[in-house]
């Protein structure tokens, strides 16, 4: 029997939506199998470190790794899975720019424990006990991963051959990925298996979009029943389908929910936060400064709305006063 | 990381528009006006071409602060450019707060061709205010922030190192 190329799925510091759109597959996840072993896949599968540590290196033809990385255990598996594939792929917003948990980067790890073990209002922790990294009991020793004060995109650590973005990536771009890899017709490396054009080219609502669009209010989703069928910037909404990249059938637009820019920057693009920045705030009516900062009081938090999804990503990289 | 401050000198980014601060730039030159040799001019042929982007890379590659120069307002050559300068930069000073970079570090003026004076009067201000500020040294803070992947490298290799001994 011929051995079939083996791929592998890895996650780190993510919430498993991913994973989720992996099953989101359904019939074709039979397709998948048919063509590749699954050799790795922690969420599903009851494979080892071990098991990957014994492999030959390059063995393994891609494997997909979602979630950022945080801790010197994603780190170590960063590194591990790199040497064992041919390919490596970073598979979601999380690995592809930092995703959710890049917004950490906001802060400096003690501010996050301090908060998480003792500050938070559900938290009862009167001895102020923290996670440590070193435990001790009686003749037993183990050693725990170290989280790091800054969130890393998987680029960030080791070299990426392919990115598929998507918060998570749609189960139509991991199928079209996989047919690529698997039929060798994978575009230069570094690319985003993804169409390189914006939101709106792929939206239905694209027709109802104003040449000039100036806004005296931005308003947030719940204040107001979005008309369906009319273009959301148009109605007050920071929808980011113009700055950021397409491929997703603008899939939220649809549900009535303005884009919030999972599938980060078209190529080209070095900030996507500062190109969001860039459009919005010329949406903005007004040529006083204070009619214009009276509009842009609308965006209550421009880093976690520019950068929901790319903090690591962003060329400062999070808080500057964090050392 | 920062140095003393007598051995600081700031370096600023300033993006100046072809028609109006640019010009002035100039006319101080022509003039023989001294100011602050810190700043390195870009100049664009108006202010609304300012991408923020520019400002974030200027940042992340190590410029202490950033100065934009434009137009006054119903100046602006291409009519509408400098507003969007405004709306621009307004968003993107509440961002850098955010991102922790002072207030002094950005900065939007109005110079127009005939505001020599200003030029040096506005440069001279920043100069000393990044001064007492001190560096912002975003390269070397990032490298300070990935010495701690260095510290994994050496705990990888030594892990690796062990596993043919477990494994026997």
């Amino acid at each position: 029997m011929p051995t079939k190329p083996k791929i592998g799925f890895y996650w780190c510091a993510s919430c498993g939506g991913c994973e989720e759109s992996v099953v989101d597959l359904a019939e074709d996840v039979l397709m998948v199998t048919a063509a590749v072993d699954i050799i790795f896949w922690p969420c599903a599968m009851d494979f080892k470190k071990a098991d990957i540590e014994a492999m030959p290196d390059k063995s393994i033809v891609a494997t997909l790794l979602n979630g950022a990385i945080r801790s010197s255990e994603q780190e170590e598996m960063a590194h591990l899975l790199r040497r064992k594939s041919q390919v490596l792929i970073a598979f979601g917003s999380c690995a592809h720019t930092g995703g959710i948990p890049g917004l950490a980067n906001q802060f400096t790890c003690e501010q996050i424990m301090k908060y998480v073990y003792e500050e938070c209002p559900t938290m009862v922790n009167d001895q102020k006990t923290h996670p440590q990294t070193h435990f001790k009991d009686g003749n037993r020793e183990t050693e725990l991963p170290v989280i790091r004060n800054v969130v890393r995109a998987l680029d960030q650590v080791v070299d990426v051959d392919y990115y598929i973005p998507g918060c998570p990536p749609t189960p139509k771009l991991l199928k079209e990925a996989v047919l690529a890899l698997l039929s060798g017709k994978l575009p230069p490396k570094g690319s985003v298996l993804a169409p390189n054009i914006a939101v709106c080219q792929q939206c239905k609502r694209n027709d109802s979009k104003p040449q000039d669009i100036s806004l005296t209010e931005f308003k947030r989703p719940h204040q107001i029943i979005a008309d369906p069928d009319i273009c959301l910037l148009a109605q007050g909404l920071p929808c980011l389908g113009p700055a950021t990249r397409g491929g997703c059938d603008a899939v939220c637009i649809q549900g009535n929910m303005p884009c919030t820019g999972c599938f980060g920057p078209v190529d080209n693009v070095h900030d996507h936060g500062a190109k969001i920045l860039s459009y919005l705030a010329s949406t903005a009516a007004g040529k006083e400064e204070k009619d214009i900062t009276k509009t842009l009081a609308g965006i209550p938090d421009p880093v976690g709305t520019f950068y929901r999804y790319g903090l690591a990503k962003c060329l400062l990289r999070g808080k500057v006063s964090q050392s | 990381m920062s140095e003393p401050t007598n051995t600081f000198e700031p370096r600023i980014v300033a993006f100046f528009c072809n028609w109006c601060t640019y010009t002035a730039a100039d006319l101080a030159g022509v003039s023989r006006m001294k100011y602050a040799p810190n700043i390195r001019v870009v100049r664009l042929m108006c202010s609304g071409r300012l991408d923020p982007q520019f400002v974030m890379a200027a940042f992340a590659k190590g410029a202490d602060g950033v100065l934009i120069g434009g137009c006054h307002p119903g100046d602006c050559h291409y009519v509408e450019g400098n507003y969007k300068a405004l709306r621009r930069v307004t968003l993107l000073k509440r961002m850098l707060a955010d991102l922790g970079i002072e207030e002094d570090r950005f900065r939007l003026e109005w110079i127009s061709a005939s505001e020599g004076d200003k030029v040096k009067h506005v440069v001279n201000e920043m100069v000393e205010k990044i001064r007492a500020l001190g560096p912002l040294d975003m390269p070397g803070k990032h490298t300070h922030w990935d010495k701690e992947m260095e510290e994994l490298e050496a705990h990888v290799n030594h892990s690796q190192k062990e596993i043919p001994a477990h494994a026997h």
